[in-house]
């Protein structure tokens, strides 16, 4: 194993893709990710890859979806508002299958918001985000070793699957210190030969489109795209669950509001209270099957989130609204604190008796 | 000797070979319509022909080959 | 022998463009380009939206559609990751001048080592005939339907002017196609702006001046006199820049 070192979130992200092989990275300065970009600066030219500073996150996307035309492993990261800019672009990867990395290190919105972290991009993050209907694989890591771990595991479902994936952190996620281990990953080969790479003069030209002016087919290949989406539901779905099993109450978070409300679940416990946490690590596909499961047993789940309640609806959706969900929040860059939290558990442990 | 043919069924009768050829020779078929639909660009003095490639220079669909 | 045929970079696919539309002359003189450069296996060319939407299916190279206005930036992809490959796009002057000119402006300063035929005809072909960046004053469209009052619609955009003004480019012209001179004229300028790109030289943007005989409501002999009378004394013909010519070739 590779020694441990201390590194931001954001620049875990950067050494992560390049162990994963990635060796172009197109961004455009924004608060809070702009290390990612500073790191892929100055390492990408020392490694014979890539970095560009695009005129805009709309260039920046679309150079993105350049490179992944021709198959190479490509990434761009962003936060927020420059998330919205790129969601063209995306809807485009999304709609000519391609595969490609997509980082958001989100803060306060709408609008320009704030430069606070938070967490009220996940509508657009896992409804799609741009025009069309697709989807996106969502990573929601909680750690600066999450953020590495999974921007290479997001490297290899993208090839694996060809689509965009999304690594979907929050400005103290990119911002915070931790020791990070960053082992040389073991980079798979997929088959490439739809890519654009010149045709040789060895076979019929390739095509990269997301154009079906023919009404039929492009339903087929939206239902061709959502059996795929079926498939992944079921092979790529992450969470963590924690002292789930004689949980009366149920907290549901990702992210930084998962370290929040662990350590909520711990002091409740202390206290002599039943309470458990679900920590979905893909965001999409949200993982139903646990929260279906915890819905036969708990009297409540509590979702907490930075924001005014989105992922609340996936979590009444995975109950089926069998039991009552509540939200615990703080929104526009402040977050909960474990006492917050706590309460809500309480709160709802009186209300569920 | 020069000889032109058309591809008949790509052609689209816009009239640019017409006007570009300096023998006046070629013309829209006044008895002929093509799977377009169109009334296609014709020869109509093959021998008079000088294979300047005018007409297929400005012929926007490639209905035109030269031969000399 | 063979003086005039189909070059070989062309499928066998009908141009789905209107009777007379000069985009097919202007396909032709890219794809014969390619053919006499022998670059047909791997050059990749990058389509626009807006009339020549489905060059995809025309070109018989590999081809990639991009997003209105970022053909640029795609190119810029595809270069950088395969700096031994040549790129091409095709884009028209709503795609070019008006959503991509961001895209366009910077792919120029970078002297992005890329090809672009950039079609000027002065209005929007493919939503069915509205004012264009480059519709020229007073021009009747869909969408300036009194003419193009410059007071309140602006003037039209002189791209290779504008784009000849930084310092990075190597070699920007304008051309047109609506006589056999012209056309000869466009074919070299097309042909030098390939050939930058194998050599290395960066940024070739060759302006064609085209035509709209559907939306300019002129039949296609008209439309080319059209360009004579209107378009070429609005956009001068000729190299607004040439690195080469200057001695500050890169």
């Amino acid at each position: 194993m590779s020694e441990k070192v201390l590194m931001k979130g954001n620049e875990a992200i950067a050494e992560a893709a390049i162990k994963a092989g990635c060796r172009f990275y197109f961004g455009y300065p924004i608060t809070p990710q702009t290390e990612i970009a500073a790191y892929m600066a100055k390492r990408m030219p020392k490694i014979g890859g890539t970095f560009l500073q695009a005129e805009s996150e709309v260039s920046a996307i679309n150079m993105v979806y350049g490179v992944a035309g021709a198959g190479y492993r490509v990434m761009t990261s962003s936060s927020s508002p420059g998330v919205s800019l790129k969601q063209e672009g995306i809807s485009y990867i999304a709609g000519a299958d391609l595969p490609a990395l997509i980082v958001n290190v989100q803060r306060g919105g709408p609008g320009l918001g704030g430069i606070q972290p938070s967490q009220s991009d996940y509508f657009q993050a896992t409804k799609g985000g741009g025009h069309g209907d697709y989807k996106l694989v969502v990573y929601a890591p909680a750690s600066v070793q999450e953020m590495a771990d999974y921007t290479i595991k997001a490297f290899d479902v993208a090839d694996k699957y060809r689509l965009p994936v999304m690594l979907l952190a929050d400005g103290t996620m990119g911002q915070m210190m931790e020791p990070v281990e960053l082992p040389d990953a073991e980079i798979k080969e997929y088959d490439k030969s739809w890519a654009v790479r010149g045709t040789q003069m060895k076979r019929e030209h390739n095509i990269i489109n997301s154009l079906y002016l023919n009404p039929e087919e492009l339903e087929r290949t939206n239902f061709e795209r959502f059996e795929k989406y079926a498939l992944i539901e079921k092979e790529e779905c992450l969470y963590e669950e924690y002292m789930v099993d004689d949980a009366d109450v149920v907290l549901v978070a990702f992210g930084i509001a998962s370290r929040i409300s662990k350590n909520a679940v711990n002091e409740a416990r202390k206290q002599g209270l039943k309470v458990g946490l679900i920590r979905p690590i893909t965001l999409w596909p949200f993982p139903v099957e646990p929260l279906k499961k915890a819905a036969e047993h708990a009297k409540g789940f509590i979702s907490v989130e930075l924001s005014m309640g989105q992922m609340i609806e996936d979590v009444r959706l995975a109950t089926e609204c069998k039991r009552p969900v509540a939200l615990c929040n703080r929104t526009g860059g402040m977050i909960p604190s474990p006492e917050q939290v706590l309460e809500s558990i309480k709160k709802m442990l009186s209300e569920v008796k | 000797m020069a000889k032109v043919t058309f591809n008949t069924d790509l052609c689209k009768g816009c009239s640019l070979c017409v006007s570009a050829c300096p023998k006046h020779i070629i013309q829209l078929a006044k008895d002929k319509i093509n799977a377009k639909g169109h009334s296609p660009a014709e020869i109509t003095d093959q021998q008079a022909c000088i294979g300047c490639a005018f007409c297929a220079t400005m012929c926007p669909d490639c209905v035109i080959t030269v031969e000399k | 022998m063979k003086v005039f045929s189909k070059p070989q970079s062309l499928t066998d696919a009908p141009l789905h463009y209107c009777p007379g539309c000069t985009h097919g002359i202007i396909h032709r003189l890219v794809a014969e380009a390619i053919d006499e450069l022998g670059i047909q296996g791997k050059t990749i060319g990058v389509a626009p939206v807006g009339c020549s939407v489905m060059a995809y299916n025309y070109f018989a190279v590999d081809m990639v559609e991009a997003a209105h206005g970022r053909a640029p930036a795609v190119a810029t992809g595809l270069k950088r990751c395969m700096p031994e490959n040549i790129i091409f796009t095709y884009q028209g002057d709503g795609d070019l001048a008006s959503i991509g000119m961001a895209e366009t402006v910077h792919a120029a300063t970078r002297n992005e080592n890329i090809t672009i035929i950039f079609v000027n005809n002065a209005i929007y072909g493919m939503t069915g005939g509205q004012m264009a960046p480059t519709s020229l004053p007073g021009q009747v469209t869909q969408t300036s339907p009194y003419g193009r009052d410059v007071k309140t619609a602006g003037y039209p955009i002189k791209v290779s002017e504008m784009l000849s003004q930084l310092d990075a480019p190597q070699y920007i012209e304008r051309v047109a196609v609506n006589n056999v001179k012209n056309v000869k004229n466009a074919k070299k300028a097309i042909l030098k702006a390939f050939k930058n790109q194998v050599e290395g030289k960066g940024f070739s943007l060759i302006e064609v001046v085209s035509t709209c005989p559907t939306n300019w409501g002129l039949t296609p002999e008209k439309a080319l006199q059209w360009v004579d009378e209107k378009m070429i004394p609005y956009y001068p013909l000729g190299v607004y820049k040439d690195k080469d010519a200057e001695g500050k070739g890169e």
